[in-house]
C-alpha cells in the first residue's frame, strides 16, 4: 500500500494532542496511527485463529493516549504457545515479538532483581517474571498495577512510589570516610546483619504500595516500602543513636507507620517475602518507645 | 537542551559511582539512563567483589592473579591499578552502608572464587549486585546527582574531523521513553558512558534484555575503536531453560559437578586436577560441553551442581537467593536435589578501548564498567573481578571527567606508532552499507559545542521520525533472533572457521535487512517497539566486532577457543584486537599487551588449575 493512497482516503481525520512537529508530519503520523487501529483488530482475529491446542490464553489490559483505538481502555486476547517452565514474562515477550509489537510493558532482570515487571496478574500483585503460567487459572488475566496512573499497556507511572522512596532520607548519613591509609571497615554484628537483611532485599517493584488501601485512600502515606526502607536504616547499628532517632522522628509523622492498619496485604504480595507488616509494627513500638524516652 | 559539567549515561554500578565521583569533585554531574536506576543490571550480580583486605593478602597477589587469569592479555598497569584501588572502594562501600555478609568479629567476610590464590571476594550473601547497585543509589541520591531516568541514548554528540583523534565529544542525544520528546544534553566538561555488557547478542546469557551494546556501538561509530571484543565469558553454571546465573558462590562455599554417570568429572576427566570445579571459568565451561559433546550430559544437555552437602544452614546463610533462584526458574528444590546447569553468555571482557583513567581517544569521551576495556580481564575475568572494576574505574573516570588530574596515563589509545594494521580473510565484503544515517554527528569539523549537539539532535530526530512513519518492512524481533541463533551456534564457547564465517554471513544479513526495518508501533508514548529497533542496529554492529576478532585470532587463548589452533601463540597474539568503524565498515587493527607493572614484568606461564 502506497502512502499516497492512504492519505487521499483519511484528509479529514481527525487532529490529535501530539509532540511538535511539522504538520505534514502529524497527518502522516496520524494515518499510521489510524492503520494500526485497524492492523490492531486484524491481529485480534489472527491470534483467535492461531489459537491451537498447546496454547495459553492470555487477557491483556490495553491502553494508549495517542493511538485511536486504544484510547478506550480494553482488554486483547493473545493465545501463546505453551512451553514448560514458561513464566507470564516470558507469554507477553512471545505476544509482543510474534503478534503485536505495540504491546508494552517494562521488564529487564527476567530474575526477580530489577523489580520493573510488578502487574495485577488474575487479582493479584506479582512480578511475571517470577509467576509461572502453570500455576495460574485460565485465561490469564494481566493488567497494570492498581492506585497507579497508567502511562500504556502495563506501564505504570512509579514518580509517586520513587518520592516516597526518597523522603525517608534512605541513605547512610555519615560523612566521616576511611581514606587510603586508614582502611578499616565499621564492625557489625552478624546478628545485626540477619536483623536487616530482610528489608534490605526490597526491590522497588511497588507491589507492596499498589495492593495496600491505606497507600489508595492517603497519597502522603509512606506506604510500606518505604517504611521498610527506614527500617533497614533505623535497625542498622552502625549508624548510632543520633541517626536512629532522627529516623523513627521521620517515621512517626502524621502520615507514617501509624497510618498502617496491620491488612498483610503488602507483606501478602512482596515477592522478596519481606516480612513488612512485622516490620512497621515492629517500628511503631520503637517509636513508643521514643516517646517515652523524650515526651 | 539540557546542561551539565559531567554527563553519566548509564546508572548500573559503573554509572552511579562515576557521578557520585564527578560531583565529589566539584562538577555538576546529570545521570541518563535508560531504566530507573535501581533496574540496571549490577543487581544481578550474586557472588562478590575481589579486594586484597586481609593479612596475608595483598594487591600483588591479586594483580598477579587477574593477569594469569586473563591468559596474559590483561594490560599491567589497569590491572595493578583495579588491585591496588579495590580494598580502599570497598570499605568505602561499607561506611556508606552497604549489608556486607560479616564474620564473627564483625568484619565482612571474604569467600574463595575461581581463579584466585587467597579467599578475597568480599560479598554480601548471594546478592552482591543488589546490595552494591541500591547502595550506591543512596548516595547519589544524597549527593544531589540529576538523574534523568528512562532516557535512551541514542547517539554522541561528536565532531567529525577526519582523524578520530582529533575529535571532541559534546554531549549526548536522549530520548525520553515516556513522552517521545527528543533532546540534546550538552557536557561541558565530558561524557562518560557505563551503558554495560551486550549479552544480548546471545540467546542464552544471563544479563539483562537491557544489556544490548548501545554504549559500545555509539563509541563505535563515533569513532572510539572497540578492543579485544572476541573474549566472550560464558559462565559455567547457568539455569538450562532461562540462563539465570547460579552463582560461582555455590562452587566457592564446595558446590560439586557430577556428569550423568555421577562423575566429578573435573577430577575424574582430568579437566583440572588441583583446583576441579573452582579452575577459572573458560576451564569448566569447556569441561561441561565436552562432557555433554561425549555423551556423559545429563538429557544431553547440561551437567549437574549439587550444594546439597554444605548443609541447610549453610546454604541460608550464604547463599539462600540461589535456592530461590533454582526453584522460582527451573522447579528444582536445591536442598534436596542437584541443580541442572550449563554454560551461557556472561561477560564481555572486550569494549570502548580506554586508558586507566577511563578515557578514550576521543577527547571528552569517557567509559567505565562492562561497555569499556581498560584491560583488566584479557582473555577471561575471574569471578569477581567486575563488580571491583565498577567502582574502581568509575571513581576515575568520573574524577577524570570532571577535571582532577590522575596523573599521565601509562595505557596508550587510539592509534600510535606502535599499532599494526590486520587482516581477516573473511567471507563476506565487508564494504560500507547504507545505514540512512550520520554516525559522527557534526557536519564540520568547525564546528563545537552546542552546535554540534544541536546537529547531533537534528539528526536523530530524523531517524526517528523515519522508523516511525515508515509503514512496512522487517520488525527488529524478526532480525534480533535471526542474530541471536546465528551467534549462539556459531560464536560460542567452541568456534571453527566454518562457524565463525557463517555467523558473519548472518550479521551481514542481518545488516542488510535492517535498512528495510520499520517501527509498527506509531505511539510517542513509552514505544518500546521504536527503543528495541534501535538497540537491535547495535546488537547487530557490536555481533560483527564480535566475529572478525574471532575469525581474526588463529589461536587459543583464554575463553577464545578455536577448533584449529589448540595453541596459545605467543610470539604471534600478545596483542589486542581493535575494530574501528571506517565510514561503514570495520577496520582491524592491532596493539602490543602492556606486561610491565610498577614493580615487574608479568612473564606469560602456562596456565593450569
Ligand atoms: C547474573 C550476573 C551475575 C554476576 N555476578 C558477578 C559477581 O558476583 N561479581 C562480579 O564481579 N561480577 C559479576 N557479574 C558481572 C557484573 O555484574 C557486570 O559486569 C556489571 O554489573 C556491569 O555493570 P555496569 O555498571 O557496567 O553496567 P549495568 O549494570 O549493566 O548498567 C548499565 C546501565 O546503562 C544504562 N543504559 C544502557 N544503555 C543505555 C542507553 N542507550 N541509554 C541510556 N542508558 C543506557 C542502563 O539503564 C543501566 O543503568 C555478574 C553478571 C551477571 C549477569
Ligand atoms: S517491599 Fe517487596 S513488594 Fe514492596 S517494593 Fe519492595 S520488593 Fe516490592
Ligand atoms: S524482569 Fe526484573 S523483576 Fe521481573
Amino acid at each position: 500500500m502506497s502512502t499516497q493512497e492512504t492519505s487521499a482516503e483519511t484528509e479529514d481525520a481527525q487532529p490529535e494532542t501530539e509532540p511538535a512537529g511539522s504538520s505534514h508530519q502529524d497527518r502522516r503520523m496520524q494515518e499510521k496511527r489510524e492503520r494500526q487501529a485497524e492492523r490492531d483488530r486484524q491481529t485480534e482475529a489472527d491470534a483467535e485463529a492461531e489459537a491451537a491446542e498447546n496454547t495459553v490464553q492470555i487477557k491483556v489490559f490495553r491502553y494508549d493516549p495517542e493511538v485511536e483505538g486504544k484510547q478506550e481502555p480494553r482488554f486483547d486476547d493473545f493465545h501463546v504457545p505453551f512451553e514448560k517452565g514458561m513464566t507470564v514474562l516470558d507469554a507477553l515477550i512471545y505476544a509482543r515479538d510474534h503478534f503485536d509489537s505495540s504491546l508494552t510493558f517494562r521488564h529487564s532482570c527476567r530474575q526477580a532483581v530489577c523489580g520493573s515487571d510488578a502487574f495485577f496478574i488474575n487479582g493479584s500483585q506479582r512480578l511475571g517474571c517470577k509467576t509461572q503460567l502453570v500455576e495460574l487459572e485460565e485465561p490469564v488475566r494481566i493488567e497494570p498495577l492498581p492506585h497507579q496512573d497508567v502511562v500504556k499497556d502495563l506501564v505504570v507511572d512509579m514518580q509517586h512510589f520513587y518520592e516516597q522512596m526518597e523522603a525517608v532520607e534512605p541513605y547512610f548519613q555519615e560523612e566521616d570516610l576511611p581514606d587510603a591509609e586508614n582502611l578499616e571497615e565499621q564492625r557489625q554484628d552478624p546478628e545485626n546483619r540477619e536483623k536487616i537483611k530482610m528489608s534490605s532485599r526490597c526491590i522497588w517493584c511497588g507491589a507492596c504500595m499498589s495492593s495496600c488501601n491505606i497507600a489508595a485512600g492517603d497519597n502522603e502515606y509512606l506506604g510500606p516500602a518505604a517504611i521498610n526502607k527506614a527500617y533497614k536504616f533505623a535497625m542498622d547499628d552502625r549508624e548510632g543513636e543520633d541517626l536512629k532517632q532522627h529516623r523513627l522522628n521521620i517515621l512517626e509523622q502524621e502520615h507514617g507507620v501509624w497510618r498502617c492498619q496491620t491488612q498483610f496485604s503488602c507483606t501478602n504480595v512482596c515477592p522478596k517475602d519481606i516480612p513488612l507488616t512485622e516490620h512497621i509494627q515492629e517500628l511503631k513500638r520503637e517509636a513508643v518507645k521514643n516517646n517515652l524516652k523524650f515526651w | 537542551m539540557h546542561e551539565h559539567d559531567v554527563i553519566v549515561v548509564g546508572a548500573g554500578g559503573a554509572g552511579l559511582r562515576a557521578a557520585i565521583a564527578a560531583q565529589k569533585a566539584g562538577a555538576d554531574t546529570a545521570i541518563v539512563t535508560k531504566l530507573h536506576p535501581v533496574r540496571s543490571h549490577t543487581g544481578a550480580a550474586e557472588g562478590g567483589i575481589n579486594a586484597a583486605l586481609r593479612e596475608g593478602d595483598d594487591w600483588e597477589l591479586h594483580a598477579y592473579d587477574t593477569m594469569k587469569g586473563s591468559d596474559y592479555l590483561g594490560d599491567a598497569p589497569a590491572i595493578e591499578t583495579l588491585a591496588q584501588d579495590a580494598p580502599e572502594d570497598v570499605i568505602r562501600l561499607e561506611h556508606w552502608g552497604m549489608p556486607f555478609s560479616r564474620e564473627e568479629d564483625g568484619r565482612v567476610s571474604q569467600r574463595p572464587f575461581g581463579g584466585l590464590s587467597f579467599p578475597r571476594t568480599t560479598y554480601a550473601g548471594a546478592e552482591t549486585g543488589h546490595h552494591l547497585l541500591h547502595t550506591m543509589y543512596e548516595q547519589v541520591v544524597k549527593h544531589g546527582v540529576q538523574v534523568y531516568d528512562e532516557w535512551f541514548v541514542s547517539q554522541l554528540a561528536v565532531t567529525d574531523h577526519d582523524d578520530p583523534e582529533d575529535r571532541r565529544c559534546h554531549g549526548v542525544v536522549g530520548y525520553d521513553v515516556k513522552s517521545g520528546e527528543v533532546a540534546g544534553f550538552k557536557a561541558n566538561k565530558g561524557v562518560i558512558l557505563a551503558t554495560g555488557g551486550p549479552g544480548q547478542v546471545f540467546d542464552h546469557t544471563t544479563n539483562a534484555v537491557s544489556c544490548t551494546g548501545d554504549g559500545q556501538a555509539m563509541a563505535y561509530r563515533a569513532g572510539a575503536p572497540l578492543e579485544d571484543m572476541e573474549f566472550v565469558q560464558f559462565h559455567p553454571t547457568t539455569l538450562p531453560s532461562t540462563g539465570v546465573l547460579i552463582s560461582e558462590g555455590v562452587r566457592g562455599e564446595g558446590g560439586i559437578l557430577y556428569n550423568d554417570e555421577g562423575e566429578r568429572f573435573m577430577f575424574e576427566h582430568g579437566y583440572a586436577n588441583n583446583e576441579g570445579e573452582l579452575a577459572s571459568r573458560d576451564v569448566v565451561a569447556r569441561a561441561e560441553l565436552t562432557e555433554v559433546g561425549e555423551g556423559r550430559g545429563v538429557d544431553d544437555e547440561y551437567v549437574h551442581l549439587d550444594m546439597r552437602h554444605l548443609g541447610e544452614e549453610r546454604i541460608m546463610d550464604r547463599l539462600e537467593n540461589i535456592l530461590h533462584l533454582a526453584e522460582d526458574f527451573e522447579g528444582v528444590d536445591g536442598l534436596v536435589e542437584p541443580m541442572p546447569v550449563k554454560p551461557g553468555q556472561h561477560y564481555e571482557m572486550g569494549g570502548i578501548e580506554t586508558d586507566e583513567n577511563g578515557e578514550t581517544c576521543i577527547d571528552g569521551l569517557y567509559a567505565a564498567g562492562e561497555c569499556a576495556c581498560a584491560s583488566v580481564h584479557g582473555a577471561n575475568r575471574l569471578g569477581g573481578n567486575a563488580l571491583p572494576e565498577l567502582i574502581v574505574f568509575g571513581k576515575r573516570a568520573g574524577k577524570h571527567a570532571a577535571g582532577e588530574d590522575l596523573g599521565e596515563a601509562e595505557i596508550t589509545t587510539g592509534r600510535t606508532d606502535e599499532t599494526e594494521p590486520g587482516e581477516v580473510d573473511s567471507p563476506v565484503s565487508l564494504g560500507a552499507v547504507d545505514t540512512s544515517d550520520e554516525d559522527v554527528a557534526a557536519d564540520g569539523a568547525a564546528i563545537e559545542g552546542e552546535s554540534v549537539v544541536e546537529h547531533a539532535v537534528e539528526s536523530e530526530r530524523e531517524r526517528v521520525n523515519h522508523l516511525l512513519e515508515k509503514d512496512e518492512g522487517v520488525q527488529h524481533a524478526e532480525i534480533r533472533e535471526r542474530l541471536q541463533k546465528a551467534m549462539t551456534e556459531n560464536v560460542n564457547v567452541f568456534r571453527n572457521e566454518e562457524g565463525l564465517k557463517t555467523a558473519l554471513r548472518e550479521i551481514r544479513k542481518a545488516r542488510e535487512d535492517y535498512q528495510d526495518v520499520y517501527v509498527d508501533d506509531p505511539s510517542r508514548t513509552f514505544n518500546t517497539d521504536l527503543q528495541q529497533t534501535i538497540e537491535t542496529r547495535n546488537l547487530i554492529d557490536i555481533a560483527e566486532t564480535i566475529t572478525l576478532g574471532a575469525l581474526a585470532r588463529d589461536e587459543f587463548r583464554g575463553a577464545h577457543w578455536r577448533q584449529e589452533h589448540q595453541e596459545r601463540k605467543d610470539d604471534e597474539w600478545l596483542k589486542h584486537t581493535l575494530i574501528s568503524w571506517d565510514e561503514g565498515s570495520p577496520d582491524l587493527w592491532y596493539k602490543p599487551v602492556v606486561l610491565e607493572g610498577e614493580n615487574k614484568t608479568y612473564e606469560p606461564k602456562e596456565r593450569s588449575y
